[in-house]
């Protein structure tokens, strides 16, 4: 954040029609928006609903692979989770301090992931219950996530652009160790090959899932393509990754499990079966496998964390009084 | 902690090597000046991105309004003749 805090972010935009075709014109012209600038206040919520929603992704994001740390088959295998898992700690701390420098802080946004309030990425609510699911993730997941992401280094908004630089180029060495975990065990024993098919038929939907409601559904979008936060439609990113993902499928020697999956050699696209939307929504109303347990797990971090955080801010004022008097003394 | 206390907010530079400025990357939230280089050295500098960084309190930086833009910056717009390129010198005088 850039001293946002300086010149009131919570100051009221007038928001005449030759502010907004001002701006406009400004986002038509590929100028970035920076923190202070002057910008409609639904740009400035629409932004920090989304970077909010991607940060606490992030956080949220640790919980699934966290829970295979200790148990990863190898020691390369583990200081490779270990190190991802850190990235996403990492990625959702870049993704607060660009929400932060809109006007919303960082404890606000964190009580409303512990209340239940804010919205994650749904996939996180599926659990990890093989090996296998680790691969599948780093393939898939973080496949998905960086057809999401790329296109948003480009986002109109600074601080929000230049956090996703640092994230994307981070990413790829996540979907690189999950497609190695995915493609060892499919190379492996029958049993092995067999784990590696079980977690790819369980995260492929979700995956899928994971660009958000069909075009024509999405009730932010087409707001966010003028202003130029969003750079490509739901469906379209959803085409990019099946495009991209079905022959590394194949190079796995697995199969994805849709029976209606073929190449549309009119198009020059893959065509793909109908998601089951309503799994979607009932998961993002909070009735997936694990929404409660993820929401609960971040509230007894923050909650067993409280006396840590209040311990370090008594010290750092004791030792500020201290020098304060040693100078006084002097 | 009292409830209301937000843990303060730094802003952290890093300088990729030598040779060149420290650049503004980022920022975080730490209780006092040596957990922010700590935390800034964990977040910002997982992959070799730097060999030196500065953490600075973001409530002591002073920053220009946008909106006085064009106040503080047009009248350098039209000093052309502050750059080289507006005095004539002929070729034969060779590079300079």
């Amino acid at each position: 954040m850039y001293s946002q805090g300086l010149i009131g972010s919570g100051e009221q935009t007038t928001e005449t029609p030759e502010f907004l075709a001002a701006f406009q014109a400004r986002i038509d012209a590929d100028e970035k928006i920076e923190p202070n600038d002057p910008m409609p206040a639904a740009y400035r919520n629409t932004l920090i609903r989304q970077i909010g929603q991607h940060a606490h992704s992030e956080i949220v994001g640790m919980l699934p692979e966290g829970n295979w740390i200790t148990r990863a088959p190898t020691l390369r295998r583990k200081a490779a989770l270990l190190a991802k898992v850190q990235d996403e700690g990492g990625h959702g701390l870049y993704l607060y301090s660009a929400a932060e420098t809109l006007g919303v802080s960082r404890k606000q946004m964190t009580e409303e992931l512990v209340s239940g309030k804010a919205k994650y990425s749904s996939i996180f609510n599926y659990p990890t219950q093989t090996w296998a699911d680790i691969g599948a993730i780093g393939w898939l997941v973080d496949g998905a996530a960086i057809m999401n992401q790329v296109p948003l280094c480009r986002c109109s908004y600074g601080p929000y652009a230049r956090a996703m630089i640092r994230v994307c180029k981070e990413e790829s060495f996540h979907q690189r160790q999950g497609y190695e975990i995915m493609l060892k065990l499919a190379e492996g024993s029958p049993a092995q090959k067999e784990m590696a098919q079980d977690a790819l038929n369980r995260w492929w939907w979700p995956s899928l899932m994971m660009f958000g409601p069909p075009d024509g559904e999405s009730e932010h979008s087409d707001q966010s393509t003028r202003w130029k936060i969003k750079r490509f439609t739901n469906d379209e990113l959803r085409q990019k990754f099946v495009d991209a993902t079905v022959p590394q499928a194949q190079r796995l020697g697995l199969s994805l499990p849709d029976p209606a999956l073929a190449w549309n050699e009119v198009e020059g696209r893959y065509d793909y079966g109908e998601i089951d939307w309503d799994e979607f929504w009932a998961v993002v109303k909070g009735h997936g496998p694990l929404n409660k347990a993820r929401v609960a797990a971040r509230k007894k971090a923050w909650e067993e964390g409280a006396w840590v955080r209040e311990a370090a801010l008594a010290h750092a004022k004791k030792r500020a009084a201290r020098h304060t008097a040693a100078i006084a003394a002097e | 902690m009292s409830e209301a206390e937000e843990i303060p907010l730094w802003e952290v530079f890093i300088r990729p090597r030598n040779g060149l400025a420290h650049r503004h990357c980022g920022s975080l939230h730490a209780a006092d000046a040596e957990m922010a280089l700590q935390a800034a050295r964990d977040v910002y500098t997982r992959r070799g991105e730097g060999l030196s960084v500065w953490v600075i309190p973001s409530a002591q930086i002073v920053a220009s309004d946008p909106q006085d833009r064009d106040l503080l910056f047009d009248p350098a717009d039209d000093k052309i003749y502050r750059h080289p390129s507006f005095y004539n010198i002929p070729d034969d005088v060779g590079h300079m």
